[in-house]
């Protein structure tokens, strides 16, 4: 199976590579339109700030090839950020796959949401296995707000999507990858969707 | 709801870990990975490296540890001590820690904190600030507590908020090593004056401080030393009678 990571200059992609390597997979990190269209599943991180990551996605042309792509694609953090419409943060346009706007949590709790929470309310073959109310490791200032295309509920002020789902794409607000046991079943899910074996 | 969090902190020298361990368990008491695995199994919600190491290969030494803890680990990982530029940090972060701590480069270079928020975002950059009681005032020391600063500790801690940090590591060296718990009217105080997540640290000595710095101290997580690696405490123990205190916490 060839699992490629999306590299455009956005952060820690390291824990991934690792925590593939440690379900007994590799991955390669590529920008490479060609190879990112021929991988059996696709990775798309992100951590940072959101309008300078759409920016560096416009420079390189995958925000057009990556809403495109016909495999498993699974977004996390900021890369599920960025698969919606639009941002509050920096005002920036998404790629508009999830519809659906990125917004703020207010003042009233701690911003960013740093730390373990739940997740409920699960739906599709990412959560096979996954019984509701496990904890996952979240860290956040912006979040997608409840919407059709949510497959998963976190409560932080007030419920919201922690993952999302259309047809071929996945998105986690939770890093999987950092999420003890349960995240790195999460991940293998994900690794085994149409998968033969 | 969000959990509380529960973070051991290893002091690393040479790319080992010191103070002693009391885990019969261990074949190699100075291994971090080894340790960091443990304390993964046991319940730990993010692990703590503080690299007091002084020589010219420290940072070699560093990266190469950070690289294998994040390659056995799957829970995240802090790493302070030394680092002072975004070019220590930008290696560090790409050999897998997830965030770092800075403490006396940021009171130097404040602009320091603005560049790390900016460049990587707030969410990896934790500003640690060590602080004691000086007539009635919180002031800010460096170097572990020996050198006093002109800092008030919450007007530097509003400062670090509003400068980008993600997250700040609160040491009260009044409290520290005493065992008598943490400083929690000071941690309170912090909470109510800025809105990002603050770790207690210092002061440790049995279950009930845990809950009262959570309680009364109004803290988003507490880290611990030697209560932990001397296995005074145990970490689902914690974690179980937290939870008997309405506490919510990952178990």
């Amino acid at each position: 199976m060839k699992i490629v990571i999306i590299n455009y200059g956005a952060g820690n992609i390291q824990s991934i590579m690792f925590a593939i390597e440690r379900l007994g997979f590799k991955a390669v990190l590529s920008n490479n339109p060609e190879e990112i269209q021929n991988a059996d599943k696709v990775i798309f991180p992100g951590v940072g700030e959101a309008s300078s990551a759409m920016k560096k996605l416009i420079e390189s042309g995958l925000d057009s090839l990556i809403p495109n792509l016909k495999q498993p694609v699974l977004g996390i953090c900021l890369g599920m950020q960025l698969m919606c419409n639009s941002s509050e943060e920096g005002n920036t346009k998404g790629l508009g796959i999830f519809d659906v706007d990125v917004i703020k949590f207010s003042n009233k709790v701690k911003v960013p949401q740093m730390g373990w929470n739940q997740i409920y309310n699960l739906k599709s073959d990412l959560f096979k296995g996954i019984p509701a109310h496990e904890f996952m490791y979240l860290v956040h200032s912006f979040y997608v707000p409840d919407c059709a295309e949510s497959i998963a509920t976190t409560d932080y002020e007030m419920e919201y999507a922690s993952a999302l789902k259309k047809d071929n794409f996945y998105g986690t607000q939770f890093h999987p990858e950092k999420s003890g046991a349960v995240g790195e079943k999460i991940l293998n899910n994900f690794l085994k969707i149409n998968s033969k074996d | 709801m969000l959990a509380k969090r529960i973070i051991p902190c290893l002091d690393i020298k040479n790319g080992r870990t010191v103070k002693g361990v009391n885990f019969v368990d261990l074949r190699d008491a100075g291994d971090p990975v080894e340790l960091a695995e443990i304390y993964s199994a046991e319940g730990a919600d993010e692990l703590v490296f503080l690299d007091i190491s002084a020589t010219e290969e420290r940072r070699k030494t560093l990266v190469n540890m950070v690289r294998s803890v994040a390659e056995k680990i799957n829970i995240p990982f802090t790493v302070g001590g030394g680092i002072s530029s975004v070019e220590d940090v930008e290696i560090l972060l790409n050999n897998g820690a997830d965030k770092v701590s800075i403490n006396s480069s940021a009171v130097k270079n404040p602009q320091l904190i603005n560049e790390l928020a900016q460049k990587f975002g707030s969410q990896c950059v934790v500003v640690a600030i060590d602080a004691k009681q000086i007539n009635g005032q919180w002031i800010v020391h460096l170097v572990g507590g020996k050198v006093p600063t002109e800092l008030n500790l919450f007007d530097w801690a509003v400062e670090v908020a509003e400068r980008g940090a993600g997250e700040i590591l609160f040491t009260s060296m009044d409290n520290d090593g005493t065992k008598n718990g943490f400083a929690n009217e000071a941690l309170a105080k912090l909470s109510e004056l800025i809105n990002i997540p603050i770790i207690a640290s210092g002061g440790a000595g049995n279950v009930q401080h845990f809950v009262d710095t959570f309680k009364e101290g109004k803290a988003d997580a507490a880290l611990a030393a030697s209560v932990f690696h001397f296995k005074e405490i145990e970490i689902k123990t914690l974690k179980e009678e937290l939870r008997k205190n309405d506490i919510e916490v990952r178990l």
